[in-house]
């Protein structure tokens, strides 16, 4: 009798610990990923001429729709341009800026640049901490006319210094984009 | 009135000194008692039992009607033993006061064993008819420094799906995960089975022993075990006064650390005892013949405590346990996108490697288990037993990636799954011949995921509803001849409120079937709250029969169903730790198995052998397969997606020993097992490969119980595996095949063990030994490894233990 009545004390007492939980509220949060780069826009100035804006944007994230690669026009031949990289996570309102982001951890962060085609060279245009390449700058020079592609690849926490390929460079991949451009 | 008081005084002295021995000597010895010695449960009476009082020379044996009488007997306090060869020995404390009848009810049941006060190592079957192996204590404390997982691989048929060193998953038959119901001290493990990479939360240290049914059949435990289930019991505790425990020490060479195990038990005669054991593990980085794999450590902690008072006719206990474990997974298996997981395979060797370290690092994995039980048993003289228990779990699980900034700091995944249980169930076993039970079970089940992770969840929050019932009996219709059967009916009732990306809710085609469960429109994102019911039922029957002396033959067909787990229904999303996008499907029905399997077995005086063949259907089994690619602006990632089909698994275990002199022995093992796919008639994905084990051992008890022995394990190439995914890499820009599925060559490993044991006069002692894992430090990867794209499999472990029992 004694156990019997030790064990509804126990149970009496589990019951009243485990109903204390604190549910009930109006559903659960909604999350929206931060560090998601929906979107890279990339600015190639020429010291005369148009300037050419190539974009990559991908609302749904890790989402089953893929990128949308738009490029705002044709480069011109055996021209130096100026190349800027700025990345956004647009699933926010106002969008994010991760561009600073990966500039103040320049240390762990390299974007590589691997060219085909009518693109003669790029060159990284600015340094971290540590005086390697970042590639949030860089000077693209193209060739003489034709087809060409610019694959664009952030690394995180890559090997620095490193040769600019992506296999010297290793490390995680957090953004790659192959962009299909015209050298005319 | 001085003179009167010392009167009293003397005479009150003498009535006390001197007259009592004169009492003592002169009491009367000639009273009898006499009775009949019975079988508790059915009352039949039991022959040949021995009667004898503690202390004197009197023994009578129980005649052909189980009476007894024992003659001659003085009044007073005596104690009795009754010894009967197929029961317990029982001691009972009577007062004489003179010619008495009293009748003695003996446990006379073998598998009753549970409760009743021997000290043995016979640890009852779970069923008749289905195949079962089970490892004993001897065994588990060789993997005191490993995982539960690594030592049921011992047994035939069991493999085990690993993600590295640390994550071993079981795996019975071919089948893992929610298929295989593992019971820890009567408690369903509720710890998130659903993943690959999630290993079961317990201590190996803490089990007395583990049972293995190969498939379905022991269905008290739950209907859904299609693999298998696996009775985790802790050690027997003997109802007698004592104090003892034991202190394990384990070193292991390869990851530079070790495990300290400790346990202490008090028991008293009056049934009560109480038993404290704690664990602890501490590892670095594991290596590999060539190379160090970076970030591998692992550091364990595990304790429990158990309180209670077991008696024969009635008992109750508690326990509580903790089991927390942080493992480091492998640094090179963290990929960003299929173009690295292309260059990871196709260079055979880590991308990264780094100088050894105990650290534990991104990615990373926190686990803490909290289990309680409380559980109550009555036996009813003549009818049966029956018990009650309550348990609670709860389960945290952290997982951490390679993140940006501080978010490196904040878990990917974080969830906490909270889960209550009330069991009960009646045994009726009054009738030798036939044994009856009955149970019933509630649990209730929660899952919250953290939104402060601020990735999306990958398992939604959910509330589950379980409600089972089942009926077994068993038959013997004669000494040879066992029948059992057994049906079991669950309800499960689950609902889910799960955030749906629009753009994936229209790509599952959702948007036609599903639209009225939205409740929320969030711009981005549907907020959906599925709330679904799934009816199963579960059926055995089997027999087993002794053929001759050293035979038996067995025989169970199982029908099992089982409700899909939320990770097959609800998964969605890019999984970061294995650098895929897993989706579950709301579609998913339960999957129904019928399986048959035999088991031929025969024991001669030197030598035995097992034959095992087995076949399993499997309606709509649900199974994970890479089917292609997703673009993203990481990259492509390869898509995991939740199937069902129609699978069918045609496997064998074969086991044999031979005791070649006193001393040199062998013992052998090989299991196969073939997993198809009866729609697209195209092999089973992550079905073990068939293996070979032969065992050389030498012992020679009286040099200090020495024991060695040689083993070599062949595990052959996985040669059914499904075709390999083509994606476009943006990186090549081209199409290319990813050879995710392809399985790595045969392999060869060798392992040494060797023993010595220290008696020492107090009753204490002490065991040494020597085990070496991969002998020839050879290199290799393991299919069921699914970090073998990465880096080659563990080489040679040394490990030293010491064991102290006192």
């Amino acid at each position: 009798m004694k156990t019997i009545k030790f064990l509804s004390l126990v149970a009496t007492a589990a019951i009243l610990v485990t109903s204390c939980s604190d549910d009930d509220d109006a559903g659960p949060e909604e999350i929206n990923e931060e560090e998601v780069i929906t979107t890279m826009k990339v600015t190639l100035s020429p010291q005369q001429g148009a300037t050419i804006t190539l974009q990559s944007q991908d609302l749904d994230g890790d989402g089953p729709d893929a990128p949308v690669i738009t490029v705002s026009g044709n480069l011109a031949a055996n021209t130096t341009y100026e190349g800027e990289i700025e990345l956004l996570n647009e699933t926010e309102s106002p969008a994010e800026d991760i561009t600073e982001e990966v500039e103040e951890e320049g240390l762990d962060h390299q974007f590589v640049f691997v060219s085909t085609g009518s693109i003669a060279t790029v060159d990284y245009d600015d340094v971290d901490a540590g005086g390697n390449p970042v590639g949030l700058e860089f000077i693209l020079t193209t060739g003489d006319a034709g087809d060409a592609t610019l694959a664009i690849t952030l690394r995180h926490e890559p090997t620095k210094p490193n040769d600019g390929t992506l296999s010297g460079a290793g490390g995680e991949t957090d953004f790659a984009q192959t962009f299909p451009l015209i050298v005319e | 009135m001085i003179s009167l008081f010392m009167f009293l005084k003397t005479l009150i002295s003498i009535i006390l000194f001197g007259f009592i021995p004169l009492m003592v000597t002169a009491q009367d010895c000639s009273y009898s008692l006499s009775g009949t010695v019975m079988d508790y449960h059915s009352k039949d009476a039991l022959i040949g039992a021995t009667v004898s009082v503690i202390g004197s020379k009197k023994a009578v044996l129980s005649n052909l009607n189980g009476s007894y009488r024992l003659n001659g007997l003085c009044a007073g306090y005596i104690e009795l033993e009754v010894f009967h060869p197929e029961c317990p020995t029982l001691i009972i404390p009577l007062t004489i006061e003179g010619n008495q009848v009293y009748d003695i009810k003996l446990e006379h049941h073998l598998e009753e064993l549970d409760e009743v006060k021997v000290v043995g190592n016979s640890i009852a079957e779970q069923t008749n008819s289905a195949l079962e192996e089970t490892l004993h204590l001897e065994e588990l404390e060789i993997y005191s420094a490993g995982t539960i997982g690594d030592a049921l691989k011992e047994i035939t048929g069991v493999s085990s799906l690993n993600t590295g060193a640390n994550i071993v998953k079981p795996a019975i038959h071919g089948l893992n995960g929610s298929r295989v119901l593992i019971m820890n001290d009567g408690v369903r493990m509720q710890d998130m089975e659903w993943g690959d990479e999630h290993a079961p939360n317990i201590d190996v240290n803490a089990a007395g022993s583990v049972s293995v049914v190969k498939g379905a059949a022991a269905l008290q435990y739950g209907g859904d075990a299609i693999g298998g289930t696996i009775v985790v019991g802790p050690g027997r505790i003997p109802q007698i006064d004592s104090l003892y425990g034991k202190t394990m020490l384990t070193g292991s060479t390869n990851g530079r650390g070790g495990n300290l195990t400790s346990e202490l038990t008090k028991s008293y005669k009056n049934g009560w005892f109480v038993k404290g054991q704690g664990s602890f593990k501490r590892l670095g980085d594991h290596k590999t013949p060539d190379y160090l794999l970076s970030n591998t450590g692992v550091k364990e902690a595990a304790a429990s405590v158990q309180l209670g008072k077991h008696l024969f006719t009635s008992g109750w206990d508690v326990r509580y346990s903790f089991f927390n474990t942080e493992l480091a997974v492998l640094r090179a298996s963290h990929i960003g996108n299929v173009d690295d997981l292309i260059r990871a395979i196709n260079s055979g060797e880590p991308q990264t490697i780094e100088p050894f370290t105990y650290d534990l690092e991104n990615p990373r994995q926190k686990v803490t288990h909290h289990l309680a039980k409380l559980k109550y048993y009555n036996r009813f003289e003549g009818v049966g037993k029956w018990t009650a228990q309550y348990d609670f779990q709860r389960n945290r699980r952290f997982e951490y990636d390679i993140r940006r900034g501080e978010a490196n700091n904040q878990a990917s995944i974080d969830l906490l799954l909270t889960t209550h249980t009330f069991s009960t169930d009646f045994k009726w076993d009054a009738k030798e011949q036939f044994h009856l039970q009955f149970g019933l079970l509630g649990r209730y089940q929660e899952n919250f995921p953290n939104p402060e992770t601020e990735v999306r969840r990958l398992i939604p929050d959910y509330q589950k509803w379980d409600i089972g019932s089942f009926l077994l009996g068993e038959y013997r219709v004669n000494d040879a001849l066992f029948l059992d059967a057994g049906v079991r009916y669950d309800f499960t009732n689950v609902e889910a409120q799960k955030f749906f990306q629009k753009t994936r809710w229209t790509e599952r085609g959702y948007d036609t079937e599903f639209q009225d469960l939205i409740i929320r429109d969030t711009g981005s994102q549907y907020l959906v709250n599925p709330v679904f019911d799934f009816h199963n039922v579960t059926a055995t029957v089997g027999g087993k029969y002794a053929v001759a002396q050293n035979g038996n033959i067995r025989f169970n067909y199982t029908l099992a169903q089982r409700a899909p787990n939320p990770s097959e229904l609800f998964s969605d999303g890019l999984h970061h730790s294995a650098a895929r996008i897993e989706l579950g499907d709301l579609r998913m029905k339960s999957e129904t198995s019928h399986k048959i399997s035999a088991s031929l077995e025969n024991d001669y005086a030197d030598w035995g052998w097992t034959v095992e063949p087995y076949a399993n259907f499997i309606k709509d089994f649900i199974f994970l397969e890479p089917t292609g690619a997703e673009y993203t602006n990481r990259g492509a990632f390869p898509v995991w997606e939740y199937n069902q089909t129609d699978a069918r698994l045609l496997g064998v275990d074969v086991m044999a020993f031979s005791n070649w002199t006193d001393q040199w022995s062998t013992e052998h093992q090989f299991s196969i097992v073939k997993g198809k796919d009866r729609v697209t008639d195209a092999p089973l994905i992550y079905m073990p490969p068939a293996n070979f084990r032969n065992k050389l051992v030498f012992s020679k008890p009286t040099w200090k119980s020495f024991e060695t022995s040689l083993e070599s394990q062949y595990v052959f190439q996985q040669n059914e595996v499904p075709g390999n995914i083509a994606v476009f890499s943006p990186e090549q820009q081209q199409e290319v095949e990813v050879a995710i599925n392809s399985a790595p060559e045969a392999y060869h490993v060798m392992a040494f063990t060797s023993k010595l044991e220290f008696p020492f006069h107090n009753g204490t002692k002490l065991t040494t030994s020597l085990s070496i894992h991969n002998l020839l430090n050879t290199s290799f990867r393991d299919y069921l490894n699914r970090q073998r794209y990465f880096a080659d499999d563990l080489g040679r472990n040394i490990t030293l233990q010491i064991k102290f029992n006192y």
